[in-house]
């Protein structure tokens, strides 16, 4: 794979990477501000959920790329951020207020939660949050004189300075904060404390004799992790501007990490990809559950078998294509094949193509290999 | 009193269950350091499966729950072959959300094959109660119960005196050094893989005349995770006894508490012990090499 050469200790690591690169940013920025006037209704709404959803992926890449920590229980941070946002709008506080603080207090129950990960690692940690989620969920669910319950709580539009948020000024409104938030994710992790975050991934003994305060770094990590999440689940709760306990369950937490698996765990592009993955998963799944039969009954004309095979075929793909698991099937099965094949994500992939067009001919598949992995005893 | 006792029996049945399946994740955790997220939905499956043979072909019951367990067997092996063989060795993080992925695969084709209607089976254990003074205990209760403890002596036996046996604890005390001695460690990951699908199958059949049968039966798996963390998740007495005192506490709590403790007593149990006694009331203190 191509690396980036360095030259200097001012290059470590750059904001961007080359002049080339600022150009496409700004192309692509360009292209999201004209975005409202040129796409759809519809496809405006997905880019909102996809912003959101990217959010929630530099939180988890935070916590889970840079700091090596599990989560599978970040819908809880996601449902406080939104029950907050909710709160605090009904009483009358401005959004520029309410927005960072929906931040600040999910990120403190990130710190809450992040100090039994101080004793914990691995999957005690992943089980911990998973039981927190649990118990975020339900308390939800019983302080009905705040949450309304089950019942669900619904959200007037967002207003700004005294002005309603109309559907693009909503939009510009999470451009915005995906934009701060992206910009904010590539400066802690170039920071000194980005960099002990990947120490202690690496290793967390190693990261220890050199000096790292662990137990603050990881709680640190975890308040960031939770107060981004936070933010998304302000942009969420307005996005969908009705809220109910069941809309944060575990289902929405494996979402979240399928995010940063499809996407790549290593970089921030990587839960962008992800984002964009998983919410354009279902328009297209819905795309294909109406082309399917059409395509096989198409390939069954073709194909001159006796009547009573051909519908059985038909009835049997029919009987999948409407199922009513067929979704978390499909979702399993990308886990599973994601994970074996391509460990480094949807950005490992856009890397080696980039790869391979700029050595072009040169370029041979095992370079882009990753290397072989061995099973390490994580006891004595 | 009396209350209590039958509360108490109710959840140390309830808390069998939850045993058996952590049981299956230790076993699991203990040779491969792998921890199983379908644990749940394999004994889900083991459950639906029991449903096909005892309603669909009629067969007698405990040898449809002989065919279920052989077949699950097979099955565990299998999915060790398929999905968590190709990435021994990858990060934790990638290995908890294969395990997710294939929970999810799971529930999905459960519910595309037997659909989402509660279904139930008729077992030799339905409706019979047993009772002592004022005391009345369901006889599938107490069939949890017995059949827990048979099976937690047929793995003591087996692990203490077949050759098998031995052979796994060597690979989960030290791979390498089984692996040396001449241990197919491999093969050794997909027996284990079988034993704890064997294991889930046979506390799905179990928990079949209790709850019915349904397609959101696999959830009790994550219930059983606060009673292997209890235990220690490296200890099968420990399991056991965790899932024991999860039922109880579980039970308990959703006789003498306001509505809607019961669903998350075991989860706040699971983060106090995680909090106080990280490495659970029967753990081995293991740190990490670097």
């Amino acid at each position: 794979m191509a690396h980036h050469v360095r030259t200097g200790y001012g290059d470590s690591d750059p904001l961007f990477l080359s002049k080339a690169a600022v150009f496409w940013y700004a192309v692509l920025l360009a292209g999201l501000i004209a975005a409202p006037y040129v796409i759809e209704p519809y496809y405006l709404s997905q880019l909102v959920f996809i912003m959101i959803y990217a959010i929630v992926g530099v939180a988890l890449n935070i916590l889970s790329g840079q700091a090596g920590q599990v989560s599978i229980g970040h819908a809880a941070f996601l449902a406080i951020g939104a029950y907050f946002t909710a709160v605090a709008q009904k009483h009358g506080v401005p959004l520029v207020l309410y927005l960072p603080l929906a931040g600040v207090f999910t990120g403190i129950a990130g710190y809450l939660v992040g100090l039994p990960a101080l004793r914990l690692h691995g999957i005690y940690l992943a089980i911990a949050t998973l039981a927190f989620a649990f118990i975020v969920e339900e308390i939800i669910a019983r302080w009905e004189s705040v949450t309304h319950g089950n019942e669900g709580l619904m959200l007037p539009p967002p207003s700004l300075f005294g002005w309603k948020l109309g559907t693009e000024g909503f939009y510009y409104l999470c451009l915005l904060v995906t934009v701060l938030v992206i910009l904010a994710a590539i400066n802690i992790i170039r920071s000194s404390t980005g960099r002990s975050f990947m120490a202690i991934r690496d290793s967390e003994t190693a990261a220890r004799s050199m000096g790292i305060d662990t137990a603050s770094y990881k709680t640190t990590a975890f308040a960031l992790s939770a107060g981004i999440t936070g933010i998304a689940g302000a942009l969420y709760a307005h996005k969908m501007s009705f809220i109910s306990p069941e809309m944060f369950s575990l289902a929405v937490s494996i979402d979240f990490v399928m995010i940063i698996i499809i996407g790549g765990l290593v970089s921030l592009r990587g839960a962008v990809f992800g984002a964009i993955f998983m919410i354009m998963a279902d328009p297209l799944l819905i795309i294909l559950k109406d082309k399917v039969p059409v395509w096989t009954d198409a390939m069954m004309h073709g194909l001159f078998l006796p009547d009573t095979v051909t519908q059985a075929v038909q009835a049997g793909v029919l009987r999948v294509v409407n199922a009513p698991g067929l979704k978390s099937l499909i979702f399993g099965i990308i886990i599973i094949v994601f994970i074996i094949y391509e460990p480094m994500g949807l950005d490992g992939r856009w890397q080696r193509v980039k790869a391979y067009f700029k050595q072009f001919p040169l370029a041979r598949q095992r370079s882009a290999r990753p290397p072989r992995m061995f099973l390490k005893s994580e006891r004595r | 009193m009396l209350d209590f006792t039958q509360q108490l029996i109710s959840g140390v049945a309830l808390g069998c269950v939850y045993g058996l399946i952590a049981l299956g994740f230790v076993l699991i955790y203990k040779a491969t350091e792998v921890v199983n997220f379908a644990q749940g939905e394999i004994m889900m499956l083991g459950a639906f499966m029991s449903v096909t043979f005892v309603t669909t072909l009629g067969l007698n019951y405990w040898l449809s729950f002989l065919l279920c367990v052989i077949a699950m067997a097979i099955l565990g092996a299998i999915m060790e072959r398929l999905v968590l063989r190709p990435i021994l060795g990858y990060p934790q993080f990638s290995i908890v959300m294969a395990t997710i992925g294939l929970g999810l695969v799971i529930r999905a084709l459960v519910g595309i094959i037997w659909g989402t209607d509660d279904l139930r089976i008729e077992t030799p254990f339905t409706d019979g109660v047993f009772t002592i003074g004022k005391l009345v205990i369901a006889w599938d209760a107490l069939s949890i119960i017995i059949a827990t403890v048979l099976l937690c002596a047929a793995l003591y036996a087996f692990f203490r005196y077949t050759r098998i046996g031995i052979a796994m604890q060597a690979t989960s005390q030290n791979m390498l050094a089984a692996y040396y001695m001449g241990i197919p460690v491999k093969r050794m990951f997909s027996l284990i893989w079988s034993l704890s699908a064997m294991v889930a199958c046979a506390a799905g059949i179990l928990l079949a005349p209790i709850t019915l049968i349904h397609a959101n039966l696999g959830f009790l798996g994550i219930k059983a995770f606060p009673a292997a963390v209890l235990g220690g998740f490296g200890s099968i007495p420990g399991a056991v006894a965790g899932g024991i005192t999860i039922g109880i506490v579980e039970s308990l709590s959703g006789f003498y508490l306001p509505e809607g403790f019961k669903d998350v007593a075991a989860y706040v149990v699971l983060l106090a012990v995680l909090l106080w006694k990280p490495q659970g009331l029967f753990g081995l203190n293991a740190a990490k090499k670097v």
